[in-house]
């Protein structure tokens, strides 16, 4: 038995590198199987691309099981794609229809400029966490697995929060391009567990801080962040984090 | 720069900012309509709670006073987020599709704060700055009698639901006040106070353009 096939016209953002213009370019594929992802049906564009010795188009993917946050672009004006709480590696073909048109472009914020193509740089992610998004452990033997009681409700929740794969889909959502989703959960998943406690205020005031370094919008509480995430992270992740800063900066006795 | 300065010019900071003056400001809002019902029960009552109110003299002042600034703080803080928040994503989507989040009062709190800005200077120049010679009740009368105007007013209660419809519940969620326990109460209060507040100013408006001599 064959899988069913089919046709699919892309308008697909194209950019040959960080500092200049770029613009849709349109393809149709055709005989395509429903059950390919939308990273597999890049490849095909791509070496249709090869054969016609035009330029692949760049994108980012590595697992593609949905697990690693490294694929991602705005799918008809979705970041992430028109279906919920999923990766851009676990949409499929089988969410479209036969002759559909597939607008595709990269997540768009001043944060995150784009590289080529659909690829960004989201490297925006990675200072926030070096300000603060960790906790400081003594080297030296190891501790004993139970000393630390942890309610099993706040593990709960700290897992929950350290779903987040830093895909970026958050920012690329929000009508702000705000990060605070993503801040939201690294804050919570380290604010919840004792572990995270002792570097907890120092932690909210840095982490904020670089984010507003790097030039992302402030939040609306639109939550349209908390409507595209892969993984479902909540946007009580975003009333935590106001929480904290709100308790480091009025509370905090040391100065960050 | 000290701990304070640093607080209110973060990003959340500013949030913080918006949401205590945005409540300050609805707490007159709920005070100025309560007032106001009183033109409900007729021309002698209306004016006695006006009299009553301005014999109070200085604190009267310093409300006035007070409610400038919060006015100001929270109208230019709204408009530096907004211009930051513009800024934050200088190339638009070529297609952009609302994901389930947004509403019509979320997307356009920039613009419904403006039209509300607007609309207190022309309320301002209605009542505040009118010529007082004539009694309170007929400058009320001799405005809200025309179409023109109870059309701007209508307009201006419409930009001022839109804006509390999504105001009232961000306020809390920007101050942390997020918990299950109370989404329940939170999504009741905002309809109930946003209802009650634009239904009593909504009634005066539609009452003094079809009773004409209401106040008389
Ligand atoms: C009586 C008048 C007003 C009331 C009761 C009011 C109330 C509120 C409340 C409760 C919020 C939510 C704050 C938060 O998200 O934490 C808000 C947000 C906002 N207000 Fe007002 N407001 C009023 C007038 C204005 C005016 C005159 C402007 C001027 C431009 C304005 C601009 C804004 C903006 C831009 C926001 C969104 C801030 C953001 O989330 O980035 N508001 N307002
Ligand atoms: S919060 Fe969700 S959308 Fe944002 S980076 Fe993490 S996984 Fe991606
Ligand atoms: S490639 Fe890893 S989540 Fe899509």
């Amino acid at each position: 038995m064959t899988a069913p096939t089919i046709t699919i016209t892309i308008k697909i953002w194209r950019q040959a590198g960080p500092d200049v213009q770029g613009s849709f370019e349109e393809h149709t594929l055709r005989d395509l199987d429903v059950d390919m992802s939308l990273p597999e049906m890049l490849e095909v564009l791509n070496e249709q691309l090869t054969r016609q010795g035009k330029i692949p188009v760049a994108f980012d993917h590595d697992c593609l099981e949905g697990i690693c946050g490294m694929c991602g672009a705005v799918v008809d004006g979705v970041a992430q794609g028109p279906e919920e709480k999923t990766t851009l590696c676990q949409l499929y073909l089988r969410h479209f229809h036969d002759n559909q048109t597939i607008t595709i472009e990269p997540f768009r914020a001043r944060a995150f400029p784009i590289i080529k193509d659909l690829v960004i740089d989201r490297s925006a992610f990675d200072r926030i966490i070096q300000a603060g998004g960790f906790v400081s452990v003594n080297t030296g033997a190891a501790p004993d697995g139970n000393v630390l009681p942890v309610a099993r409700h706040l593990a709960e929740q700290a897992m929950d929060a350290a779903a987040c794969s830093g895909c970026g889909a958050c920012v690329a959502a929000c009508p702000n391009a705000a990060a605070m989703l993503f801040v939201g959960a690294k804050i919570s998943q380290l604010a919840l567990l004792p572990q995270g406690r002792p570097e907890r205020e120092r932690r909210a005031l840095s982490m904020v801080r670089a984010m507003d370094r790097e030039g992302f919008g402030s939040c609306g509480n639109e939550r349209e962040c908390e409507a595209v995430c892969p993984k479902g992270i909540s946007i009580r992740n975003i009333a935590r984090l106001n929480r904290e800063f709100l308790r480091a900066s009025l509370a905090a006795d040391e100065t960050v | 720069m000290s701990w304070f300065t640093q607080t209110v010019t973060s990003s959340l900071g500013k949030k913080y900012i918006m949401a205590l003056t945005g409540l300050l400001l609805g707490g007159f809002l709920l005070v100025h309509a309560a007032g106001n019902a009183t033109i409900l029960l007729g021309r002698t009552d209306f004016l006695s709670y006006a009299r009553r109110l301005h014999s109070l003299g200085l604190p009267v002042t310093i409300a006035e006073i007070t409610l400038l600034l919060l006015f100001c703080i929270h109208a230019v803080t709204g408009l530096v987020l907004f211009y930051r928040n513009h800024q934050a994503r200088p190339s638009p989507y070529a297609v952009s599709r609302r994901a389930g989040g947004r509403t019509w009062g979320s997307a356009t709190m920039a613009w419904t704060g403006i039209a509300i800005l607007c609309f207190i200077v022309l309320h301002l120049t209605n009542f505040y700055f009118a010529d007082h010679r004539r009694s309170l009740a007929d400058i009320v009368g001799g405005i809200l009698d025309n179409p023109l105007y109870s059309a701007l007013y209508c307009a201006g209660l419409l930009a001022l639901t839109l804006h509390i419809s999504h105001g009232f519940w961000s306020m809390f969620q920007s101050l942390g006040l997020n918990h299950p326990k109370y989404d329940g109460l939170i999504g009741t209060c905002r309809w109930i106070l946003c209802g009650s507040i634009v239904g009593v100013f909504l009634t005066i408006v539609i009452l003094l353009l079809i009773k004409r001599n209401y106040l008389a």
